[in-house]
């Protein structure tokens, strides 16, 4: 009975929302993590974009120049972790950590004055005859461009580390770092470059935060968001497509738990909006354990350090 | 050319001296941030470091805050600390620090207003326990299924914030007063009181348990096989297990010391300075202790150190706000910072730079 006030369409459009922050973090991290460096700094670098996206698109009155100024911003955040964890050789774990207590204070601190105002408006994509479908055009072909983005960065990451030769050579970097220094890569380079690539991904999903699924700037806001993309990715069992199915799962999830607020179901809110963080802690324990044991698939040196001794 | 080279052993000079020089460096950087700000750099540093202790206007008040800011934070480090010595990351400590206060506080509730000796122990014990428990789950998952820890400790951190809510808003909510979410006040119930042993120094039992973790922690480090086990650990993890030393054991073990302490410095916490169940009890110090940890470089001697530094930059940052209208987040970017510049220091613990004549391949 309450269920059968969601609609269906409904339902598809809004997780299709839901789920693009997170994927677009975990999207970034994946490519991170399959360089074979761990960067914890997630929710961080996600926060630091909402509140610079958000800066930049009331500054401008553009959203477009928010979402960009949020990947920038992510990316010079991760930056930061590239220098500690590749030049001084920082603990990667402690780094990460740092990244994350740093950028929430750092976007308290900025976003002071911008609680409480309303952002300038993300257009929705004008896909013509597509969106006037029934059902397909309400559930797909509704949205903001942000949301193909992240689904073409997706199947651009699949194709990059699938077929590109840059794609190998991160792969090896990632699996085994001394055989990949050994056959003349550079192994920090390309472990820098992929850390900031994974910055400017969780920058852009804290700005569709902040500018597009809440909108609005409230101080903590990603809420956890860094973190669940990173079991997103364990989940994913470090590939692109399935980041994007766990993504839409989860985001499934989090719209069903908003929906049964919403129609007011017994449960106090405080214990229904636990969902989302108990199952992504249950699904992690699936994927870790038994005949799936989906991390095997985990890049031979993720967290470990590399210093080229010769 | 520059180039880094690896030192044969960790240069025991550096790592005592990075966090002086972190301190310092912080201390500027953080200057040039309020000087950003708009706000006088010097006044700023000045009120967050020096004034809390020494200044006769804000001192009678600020100096019992100390111990009050500190001592969870060296509480909740110590343990963490031993965790972080064996390469086991429980960063979930914040959610621990809440259980346990949830469990000190359903206790006095649930005896409430009966008054007896026995209430506070009872308290202690129940905060002890909801702490290990809450570790427990990230442990256990670790060892029976293998799932990271670091990502379900972290997580239950939000799930115990909502619970906190929950019970603020609905179990524990004070039925005498209607319209105030949040529960009875405990420093208005004797027998769960945890009451300053010497009156306005800050002295409460929270104290007293972190003074007894810390040289608990000491002897064990240095002295019992466990502290050996958890060093070997840290440092060769393969050496340990052909030494026997059990890596599901060692899990458990840290995680439930962490637990417990954890569990007990939320537990002082809402019995005594904080004194209710509220939605924004929780303000941090499981994360801070983070901080803590390493800049006393995991050592139970230098976290007391680093807790009543980092007491200090609380009870700083709100002077900072009371009298520079300072934003209470600039703390948080200043503890950061701290930590940032501590990691970076850090690489010439185990590297120095060589000058080498000419670029070889």
């Amino acid at each position: 009975m309450i269920l059968g006030s969601i609609q269906p369409a409904v339902l598809i459009a809004a997780l299709m929302v839901a789920a693009t922050p997170i994927l677009l973090a975990a999207i970034g991290e994946l490519v991170v993590e399959k360089a074979g460096v761990l960067n914890l700094g997630v929710e961080g670098m996600m926060i630091l974009g909402a509140v610079a996206g958000f800066i930049v698109a009331v500054q401008t009155g553009n959203a477009t120049l928010g979402f960009i100024g949020a990947a920038v911003a992510g990316g010079l955040l991760a930056l930061l972790f590239a220098l500690l964890t590749q030049v001084l050789m920082a603990n990667q774990v402690a780094s990460g950590l740092a990244l994350t207590l740093f950028g929430l204070g750092l976007s308290a601190l900025l976003g002071q004055s911008y609680v409480g105002i309303s952002p300038p408006r993300t257009p929705k994509l004008d896909l013509g005859p597509l969106s006037d479908i029934p059902f397909v055009g309400r559930a797909f072909f509704s949205h903001d461009a942000l949301v193909y983005v992240a689904i073409a960065i997706v199947i651009g990451v699949w194709w990059f580390l699938k077929y590109s030769r840059a794609g190998l050579i991160l792969r090896a970097v990632g699996e085994n770092h001394d055989a990949a220094h050994g056959l003349g890569y550079h192994v920090k380079r390309v472990r820098a470059l992929a850390i900031v690539f994974g910055g400017a991904c969780a920058g852009l999903g804290g700005a569709y935060l902040s500018l597009i699924r809440v909108p609005q700037w409230t101080e903590g806001m990603t809420a956890g968001a860094g973190w669940i993309a990173l079991a997103l990715v364990v989940f994913a069992s470090w590939r692109p497509f399935r980041a994007l199915a766990g993504a839409y799962l989860f985001g499934g999830i989090v719209v069903l738990q908003l929906n049964l607020q919403a129609a007011g179901v017994k449960i106090p809110v405080e214990y229904l909006s636990m969902s989302p963080y108990l199952i992504t802690i249950i699904v992690l324990v699936f994927i870790s354990s038994g005949k799936a044991r989906g991390s095997l698939n985990a890049p031979g040196s993720l967290n470990r350090p590399f210093h080229a001794s010769g | 050319m520059i180039r880094l080279e690896k030192r044969l052993a960790p240069s025991k000079r550096a790592q005592y001296l990075n966090p002086f020089l972190a301190v310092a460096l912080t201390m500027i950087a953080g200057g040039l941030m309020f000087a950003a700000l708009g706000k006088d750099p010097i006044a700023a540093i000045r009120l967050i470091f020096f004034d809390p202790i020494f200044s006769e206007q804000f001192g009678s008040y600020s100096r019992p805050q100390l111990l009050i800011k500190s001592a969870p934070l060296i509480l909740i480090a110590v343990g963490l600390a031993i965790g972080f010595r064996a390469g086991i990351w429980n960063i979930g400590a914040e959610g621990q620090y809440i259980i346990g206060a949830l469990c000190g506080a359903g206790v006095a509730l649930a005896f409430y207003p009966m008054e007896g000796w026995f209430i506070f122990p009872l308290m202690i014990f129940a905060g002890a326990l909801g702490g290990f428990l809450w570790a427990m789950i990230p442990a256990i998952l670790k060892t029976r299924f293998n799932t990271n820890e670091i990502l379900v400790s972290l997580l239950l951190v939000y799930v115990a914030e909502k619970l906190l809510a929950g019970m603020a808003l609905g179990l524990m909510r004070n039925p005498d007063v209607a319209g105030f979410p949040g529960s009875r006040d405990l420093r208005r119930y004797e027998s769960a009181h945890n009451a300053d042993l010497i009156a306005n120094t800050g002295m409460h039992w929270g104290v007293v348990a972190a003074m007894i973790a810390v040289i608990f922690a000491y002897v064990m480090m240095t002295r019992h096989s466990l502290g050996y086990q958890v060093r070997l650990a840290g440092q060769a993890p393969r050496a340990a297990r052909f030494a026997g030393v059990s890596p599901t054991r060692l899990v458990v073990t840290c995680f439930g010391i962490a637990g417990v302490l954890a569990g007990l410095a939320g537990m002082f916490e809402v019995s005594g300075p904080s004194g209710q169940v509220r939605i924004d009890f929780a303000s941090g110090y499981g994360f801070t202790a983070i901080i803590v940890a390493f800049l006393g470089r995991l050592n139970p001697i230098g976290i007391v150190l680093a807790g009543l530094l980092l007491g200090l930059t609380y009870i700083g940052g709100e002077l900072s706000q009371m009298m520079l209208q300072l934003p209470g987040a600039a703390i948080q970017v200043f503890q950061g910072m701290l930590l940032f510049f501590l990691l970076a220091l850090d690489f010439q613990t185990n590297y120095r730079l060589r000058l080498t004549k000419g670029a070889r391949a």
